[in-house]
């Protein structure tokens, strides 16, 4: 990746921050779901993690590499960009501008998943949400249901696939880490278990009370997420959804499926009983045609002449 | 050999080509009504077949904000909420033995079985992958989804209105045994018909609930479920009594000389269950309004918009029935049962279009293309209902039992 002499500086000038996390942390422990903790007060916007990115999942290359002036919108992930980097719309207190980048936040009860249905996505025990497109019918509820509007879906494509982070659950399998985690060069990215990231995140707030924002992104938002941020300036800023719930999302549609059952169990009894006390006022009462019951009512039809 | 052509010509003159020779048949079609339908259904079906070879980026205005829009908004949403009469009729008549709503049912029946056909087609243009819709059913099983749920509801249900429709086809085709059987199957029918219309037309609802933050708070609700199942009953019931009107008045040779008082009667009957209903959708509304606190949207543009909904397309209607139906005024409850269609419509509209993603720079607007092929599925839905009414004894059913009225 191309670094300029200035961002250069500003990596080397923060790497000494990286010494605050545990080993364990910084290579992986084993066991439990995988998480990365993205400090945002250390990344300098090299943008080398889309481009690590973009070659990992055989990508074009991002969007205007290696031009400053691509900060100057905030973009959004593409069918083609899996994560880019914005730079936030306020500065830190250092005067100098904060980054962030966005991707799938794969969370620990994700709506996606639970929403598709053919099991198109389904999240692994080891943390990513991963796709299989060979299920895939192309029903986008998804992209409807992920709180963080993140699936991307190729609406220019004859045959059409669902578009966005794997958490490079493939590389995570082979034991490396996610490509953009690997092509970090400041320690803003480190990939870990999450209840260790967690803690690592909650000792920085601890250790620099007056530096960080005291809240850990990705703790609660949406259930949990396996992408946790740290910041020193407001997350809205940073291009980061404040306005989600912290239950998880499929809880939401949970009950109205838990009624399946019950409507097909009560509904039944309920519908025959009505016919057949109708069938016996039929019967006694003198008023009723002699013809309206429901199962032969109908063809006495043919035998009918007006 | 010649024999059986000949046979099968005279079947075919009689059948299909209403005893016309298939040049009288051609004249006789040659309508401006139906060169204009030609035209809307062959530019439609250029539009499909641009939609299948580009993309969907090709003809719709779809984004990756807004991953729906009108083919899932009107076709899905409005299409089944609009062919509710099918089991809602089928059980008054078969289960509750409401014996003069009769004469209604087959239409009824037909026009859900349609309304569900051209819904399913609806969304065959718009999945990704079309050919892949038997897969929940057949292959992969994500039965944590309402997607899940309203796609074997759907798949099952319009197997069922096709069943309950059969013994008309057999009637028209003059096979009384096989009728017969079919016959035997109505109960049983139209009981597991309610069961699935309860689950999906509720379920249609349910989609939403896992998006709080993209459908606008006034039309978000825990009780979205509730809603989408109370008014598919209004969208039915007010269906039926619009589509009732229009087929007396266009197919008054196929209709037997049933008389126009008959029909008004019903049709008050119909008003008044549709009265009580909306009454009933109307409070469901506000205590979902209530429930989600959002008083100070109603000041917003949205709740102007909110208020039109509910006052003029909820409140109205149901006003407009209860009315009517007292006053025996049978013209009153085809306005408000118009009304009251339009009402759902808008609902349906105003949680999948108007409020989702109400929040987001970029708006949707469906395409000329999108609004062209919806035209096209319910121009293609009138055109099949004409030609199976003017064929096969859907209207024309037995005349009223005396003693009901």
């Amino acid at each position: 990746m191309d670094l300029d002499r200035r961002t250069f500086l500003k990596v080397a000038a923060v790497t000494g921050a990286t010494a605050l996390v545990p080993r364990g942390a910084a290579a992986g422990a084993a066991g439990g779901a995988r998480a990365v903790l993205v400090d945002t007060t250390l990344c300098v916007g090299c943008r080398g993690c889309e481009a690590a990115c973009s070659e990992a999942n055989r990508l074009p290359e991002p969007d205007h590499a290696g031009d400053p002036g691509v900060f100057d919108a905030a973009r959004t992930t593409t069918p083609t960009a899996f994560t880019v980097v914005n730079r936030s719309t306020a500065p830190g207190p250092d005067g100098e501008p904060r980054f962030a980048k966005t991707q799938c936040l794969h969370c620990v009860d994700p709506g996606c998943a639970s929403a598709c249905p053919v099991r198109a996505l389904e999240k692994t025990a080891s943390g990513p949400v991963v796709y299989h497109p060979e299920r895939c019918i192309g029903c986008r509820y998804c992209m409807v249901s992920c709180p963080f509007g993140l699936p991307r879906y190729e609406y220019d494509k004859v045959v059409p696939y669902v578009r966005k982070c794997s958490f490079c659950a493939e590389r995570q399998e082979a034991g490396l880490p996610p490509a953009c985690v690997e092509a970090c060069p400041s320690g803003a990215l480190v990939f870990g278990n999450r209840e260790e990231l967690l803690e690592v995140a909650r000792t920085r707030i601890y250790t620099h009370p007056d530096r960080y924002v005291h809240h850990v992104y990705g703790e609660q938002e949406a259930g949990g997420t396996s992408w946790l941020y740290l910041a020193d300036v407001p997350f809205e800023g940073l291009g980061l959804r404040t306005d989600v719930e912290t239950t998880p999302y499929p809880a939401r549609t949970a009950g109205a499926l838990a009624a399946v059952p019950f409507v097909m169990t009560l509904w039944p009894p309920v519908l025959m009983g009505l016919y057949a006390i109708r069938r016996r006022g039929a019967a006694e009462g003198p008023a009723t045609p002699p013809e309206g019951t429901a199962a032969d009512a109908g063809s006495t039809r043919e035998d009918d002449h007006d | 050999m010649t024999d059986t052509l000949t046979r099968a010509r005279a079947w075919i003159r009689e059948k299909v080509l209403l005893g016309r020779s298939w040049r009288e048949y051609a004249r006789a079609i040659d309508t401006n009504g139906n060169r204009l339908a030609a035209l809307v259904v062959a530019a439609g079906l250029t539009v499909i077949a641009y939609r299948f070879s580009g993309g969907l980026a090709a003809v719709t205005n779809l984004s990756q904000d807004t991953p729906w829009g009108l083919w899932i908004g009107f076709d899905m949403l409005c299409g089944v909420a609009l062919a509710a009469g099918g089991y809602t009729l089928a059980s008054a008549v078969y289960i509750l033995g409401l014996e003069r709503y009769r004469p209604v049912v087959r239409p009824a029946i037909l026009t859900g079985f349609l309304g569900y056909l051209f819904a399913v087609i609806g969304l065959l243009c718009d999945l990704g992958q079309p050919w892949r819709i038997p897969y929940p059913i057949f292959y992969k099983y994500g039965v944590t989804s309402v997607m899940f749920e309203v796609g074997w509801c759907v798949f099952l249900y319009l197997t069922v209105l096709g069943l309950e429709f059969t013994p008309t086809v057999f009637e028209w085709l003059g096979w009384a045994r096989i009728g017969r059987r079919a016959k035997d199957m109505t109960l049983g029918l139209t009981a597991f018909g309610v069961v699935l219309s309860t689950l999906h037309q509720s379920s249609l609802g349910s989609l939403f609930l896992s998006a709080p933050g993209k459908v606008h708070p006034l039309w978000y609700s825990p009780f979205l479920p509730v809603f989408f199942f109370v008014s598919s009953v209004v969208a039915g019931l007010s269906m039926v009594i619009v589509e009732s009107a229009l087929s007396h008045r266009a197919f008054q040779h196929r209709a037997r000389p049933r008389p126009a008082a008959e029909l008004d009667e019903l049709t008050i009957g119909l008003g008044r269950a549709a009265a009580l209903l909306l009454f009933a959708f109307f409070f469901l509304r506000l205590q979902g309004l209530a429930e989600g606190g959002r008083w100070a949207e109603l000041a917003t543009g949205y709740g102007a918009w909110y208020l039109v909904e509910l006052l003029g397309l909820v409140l109205a209607p149901c006003l407009l029935f209860a009315r009517a139906a007292r006053a025996g005024d049978a013209g009153a409850v085809r306005v408000a049962a118009a009304l009251a269609v339009l009402g759902v419509v808008v609902q349906r509209l105003n949680v999948s279009i108007v409020g989702f993603q109400w929040n987001v720079a970029h708006r949707y607007v469906p395409s000329a293309a999108e609004v062209l092929v919806s035209v096209t599925l319910v121009t293609l839905g009138v055109l099949t209902f004409r030609w199976i009414v003017n064929r096969m004894p859907v209207l024309d059913g037995r005349p009223l039992p005396a003693a009901g009225h």
